[in-house]
């Protein structure tokens, strides 16, 4: 092979990788930006720029008025919706793998159309819903709560499924030969196999919840989830502040999950 | 005898199958099976894949429910009862290893279940046992095939089951250490003498390491005895073919006198024992293994009183190292195999010749000629698969 | 590939492997006869009608009320089709605009998309979770703080203009932000996971003796591409397609942060109408349209390239 061929060969074996390394590069603009910005003394309220190298919006993180507590509400509403969706999905995931019952094709349809809905769709939809009977007054944390648990539950009950169809029957079979009782190999067998299922779909429903606006923006009444916050702070003059939170949850994402994949290798299951 | 009943007790016990049925919708993969495996017994149910025997033994274990009939164990009856109610543990054909618990909490499972504490020495004993000693705090993961059958082995063994079922569980395993497993299972149930209820398709390894086998075939049991008995006498042209290979040539019953059965094959007068004639009238199959067989030159003299089929031609020579297989093909068109132990006695026959098949009307079995004569033959089924492909 | 389980994907690819073996003989699970399965499903899919069925129910109803009632008079139901009429004919440019913007995102987002899932399938070996982990990772960042970002890539004084101004690709005044570009490029960057993701698992099931075999057979790498790996990949195309789709055309935050409203997507005008004007029947007529649009697009999409099961 002369050395031009050779040359051409090793840059189509490696320029697919070189094409995907420069995308995820591109994919991680932005969160450079940010954390570069988490740093940033803005000139003014309305700047864009990085203007001045500061470490204060770190020190003092809690220091425009309302961010915190948004961040406080979304963490809240995140958790308890992450609770309902993961146990609800949970439920309907082994109902669809395990179980016997009519009107399977309908129950998918409806399990796959929130997520192909449009957020604006969905949102307006239970905006409506909720003033037709009267509730337009009282939209709140509670309306938020509920809408969240209905988008994440979809991907709950396909998370689950997925691990669970995969989950040899072979296992719990051998649990009932060996005496265990359908209880005893449920907890014993079937829970354990399941659980990285569950877990990963408790970590999605979260951050579906937390990142979500669209829907929450509908239904909000006054609360206010921190990416309202970020949204109304767009308006007025964005802080600082806000990309120390954005850096905080990346980082605090990139080691759980990091972490779940060195201690998944570490002991396999 | 007390001694006796004591021992036969702790033996492992009898299992008993009484026109047992299952169908799933519309198939019926076990058609009204009558069973019994005598406790302390190692029994083999060999068959072709789908012929029912993995249905029948999860039936035994429990995991499939009967559509019809009855199990007992010892005398009680089980047929209803869920899986972790009857004294029976199973070793499954891919092992199914708890993935999340390491090699000691697996073996240990079933005794923790009946609420055993302390099991760490019988789990210790049990995995010496299986000559896995100190691999209690492995992960499944981390073991070979043979070592994870192995575990399996003593996972069910260590709960000292009245039968244990082992469903194809060399299937997985390369020859030599299947070999090598099917001797250690052997060692084992004359060992620990329960009763071991084998399920397999490969018939090389039912016979090697069964008391009794059990040919099963679309649901039914086609012949049940020891191996030898079935090799020699098998009592369909199913296991003639599915054990061992079988010539089986068809052939006219011309007569019985006492205690012989004389038919004309093709021209040929040929003598079959009574007593291994399945069927003694009108038209048969004569049957008899390959290596029963002996090829001589054409026209050179037969000893008296053997069997003697003449006008064949050699179409084919495979030096197996063992032994030559020849293929003849007779005048009327069939090819007929014979194996010839390469003991040096003699040069093999080359392609061409013209020869003589003989052989001891001992060594003879007549089957019923409505039978299909490729029945059981797997190589013959795949001939006619990829012709049809 | 199922399009549901793509998008679940994005989270569930640390815990969805594993807990299987080589199965030889073993027979498929059983589903049990009992009325158990109604008991498990009834919780979750209660939740899903009331607040998911019931609303699009109530949705569709709303379209069709009286647009001259209000929030406090009330609304009287007149079905009036012609809110529909009123909403195609004023809002038409927005409409059309966001299915123009979402096309051209999930144009972009596949380019950009293919070859990091093929890298990551084909050659990046043990790198592989990595690569996967940090595909995913920006999306744990705040969406309104990911896009605020661009903002400031594309700010005027920043890098990127310089850089094209210099080149001449713009003007001296010119801007990107309040561009259709920048819409755009938020749009493509936002739901580029969603692209990856389900091409990567299609891919990663090729079974590369398949390409080996093509080679063996003297197609040379394109047209093994061409003729094996992209066929085989088409379930993960038609999935990222319509997971970026989908969301990209109701999207309206790009559009506000990055663009102006001569950008405005139909989004805009929903969140507008339902928050603002308080007009619920228009609004709920032009979030109707708006899904039926999609749904046609989708159906007629997912005949010609073809599906599995959606769930």
């Amino acid at each position: 092979m002369s050395s031009l061929q050779r040359t051409g060969r090793w840059v189509s074996d490696h320029l697919i990788m070189a094409i995907a390394i420069v995308v995820l590069l591109y994919m991680f603009l932005p969160i450079f930006f940010v954390v570069l910005m988490s740093f940033n003394e803005p000139a003014s309220k309305l700047s864009y720029e990085f203007d001045a190298f500061t470490l204060d919006n770190w020190l003092n993180p809690c220091q425009q008025k309302g961010m915190c507590a948004s961040v406080v509400t979304s963490l809240q509403i995140g958790f308890l919706a992450t609770l309902g969706a993961t146990v609800l999905g949970t439920l309907v995931a082994f109902a669809l793998v395990r179980h016997r019952f009519r009107g399977r094709s309908a129950t998918s349809l409806l399990i796959f159309l929130p997520m192909a809905t449009p957020e604006v769709v969905m949102g307006s939809s239970l905006l409506a819903l909720f003033s037709s009977a009267g509730l337009a007054g009282s939209l709140g944390f509670w309306s938020i709560l509920v809408a969240h648990i209905m988008f994440c539950l979809s991907f709950v009950v396909v998370t689950v499924k997925a691990r669970l169809a995969g989950l040899d029957v072979n296992y719990e079979q051998a649990a009932m030969d060996l005496y265990a009782n359908e209880w005893q190999t449920y907890w014993r067998i079937t829970f354990p196999l399941v659980f990285p299922g569950i877990l990963a779909a408790a970590l999605l429903s979260f951050s579906l919840s937390f990142d979500d606006f669209i829907v929450t923006n509908f239904n909000h009444g006054n609360t206010i989830t921190f990416p309202m916050y970020v949204w109304g702070a767009a308006q007025r003059g964005i802080p600082p502040q806000v990309n120390v939170v954005g850096t905080v949850m990346f980082l605090l994402a990139l080691t759980l999950v990091l972490g779940g994949s060195v201690f998944q290798r570490r002991r396999p299951a | 005898m007390p001694d006796d009943s004591a021992r036969r007790a702790e033996a492992g016990a009898d299992l008993t199958l009484t026109s047992v049925t299952k169908t799933f919708g519309g198939f019926t993969a076990v058609d009204s099976l009558d069973l019994v495996v005598e406790q302390g017994r190692f029994f083999a149910l060999l068959g072709p894949s789908g012929c029912g025997k993995t249905t029948t033994l999860r039936m035994v274990a429990g995991l499939e429910e009967p559509t019809s009939g009855t199990i007992t164990i010892a005398g009680s009856d089980i047929t209803r009862l869920k899986p972790y109610k009857r004294p029976v543990n199973t070793v499954f054909q891919n092992y199914a290893l708890f993935p999340h618990l390491d090699i000691e909490e697996n073996v240990a499972f079933g005794l923790r279940r009946r609420g055993v504490k302390d099991v760490k020495k019988q789990v210790d004993d049990m995995l010496e046992l299986v000559e896995l000693g100190g691999f209690a705090k492995r992960r499944p993961t981390q073991l070979s095939g043979g070592q994870q059958q192995r575990v399996a082995l003593a996972r069910a063994l260590i709960n000292r089951p009245q039968v244990l079922l082992l469903d194809e569980p060399l299937g997985a395993l390369d020859l030599k250490l299947r070999r090598q497993m099917q001797i250690e299972l052997k060692r084992i149930q004359t060992e620990v003498g329960i009763t071991f209820v084998h399920v397999t398709h490969d018939q090389e390894e039912a016979m090697t390491m069964a008391d009794t086998i059990a040919v099963m075939n679309k649901g039914v049991i086609e012949q049940m005895g020891p191996p030898a008995e079935l090799y020699d006498q098998p009592a369909t042209t199913f296991v003639s073919n599915f054990l061992g290979q079988s010539n089986l040539v068809r052939a006219e019953v011309l007569g019985r006198t006492g205690e012989e059965v004389v038919v004309d094959a093709y021209g040929n007068k040929l003598g079959a024992p009574a007593a291994r004639a399945r069927r003694s009238q009108g038209t048969v199959w004569v049957g008899v293994r390959p290596e029963k067989v002996f090829l001589a030159g054409a026209g050179s003299e037969p000893r008296d009183g053997s069997n003697l089929l003449s006008g064949g031609v050699v179409s084919d020579v495979s030096f197996i190292g063992v032994s030559t297989q020849y293929l003849v093909r007779m005048p009327w068109e069939q090819e007929l195999t014979v194996f010839e132990q390469n003991s040096g006695a003699r040069e093999a026959f080359s392609t061409g010749t013209h020869v003589d098949l003989h052989w001891s009307p001992a060594h003879t079995f007549l089957l019923d000629a409505d039978q299909d004569a490729h029945a059981g033959d797997e190589t013959y089924a795949q001939l006619v698969a990829e012709a049809n492909a | 590939m199922s399009v549901a389980q793509a998008g679940a994907a994005a989270g569930g690819r640390v815990g969805a492997r594993g807990g299987s073996m080589a199965s030889g003989d073993a027979p498929t699970p059983r589903r049990r006869r009992s009325r158990t399965g109604y008991y498990l499903l009834l919780p979750g899919m209660l939740w899903l009608v009331l607040f998911f069925a019931v609303p699009t129910v109530q949705l569709v109803a709303t379209s069709l009320y009286d647009p001259n009632g209000s929030l406090d008079t009330g609304y009287a139901m007149t079905w009036s089709f012609g809110n529909y009429l009123d909403a195609l004919a004023d809002y038409r440019e927005p409409f059309l605009r966001s299915l123009a913007y979402a096309a051209s995102a999930t144009v972009l987002a596949l380019l950009l998309a293919y070859p990091l899932a093929y890298a990551i399938a084909f050659k990046a070996g043990r790198w592989k979770n990595l690569m996967l982990v940090l595909v995913i990772a920006p999306f744990f960042t705040s969406f309104l703080v990911r896009t605020l970002a661009w903002k400031s890539i594309l700010s005027d004084n920043g890098i990127v203009v310089s850089t094209l101004q210099a080149l001449h690709i713009l003007g001296p005044d010119g801007r990107l932000l309040a561009t259709s570009v920048a819409v755009i490029t938020g749009l493509t960057y936002n739901f580029l996971p969603f692209m990856v993701l389900p091409l990567y698992a299609s891919l990663e099931k090729i079974d590369l003796r398949l390409i080996e075999a093509a080679k063996d057979l003297y197609a040379d790498g394109f047209t093994a591409f061409r003729k094996i790996t992209l066929p085989l990949s088409m379930p993960g195309v038609v999935a990222g397609t319509l997971l970026t789709f989908i969301p990209a055309a109701g999207d309206y935050i790009n559009t506000k942060l990055l663009g102006s409203p001569a950008q405005n997507m139909i989004g805009n005008v929903i969140d507008n109408l339902f928050l603002v004007q308080l007009n619920y029947p228009i609004a709920a007529a032009c979030s109707v349209i708006l899904m039926v649009a999609i749904v046609l697009m989708v159906l007629v999409y997912v005949r010609r390239a073809g599906t599995e099961e959606l769930v």
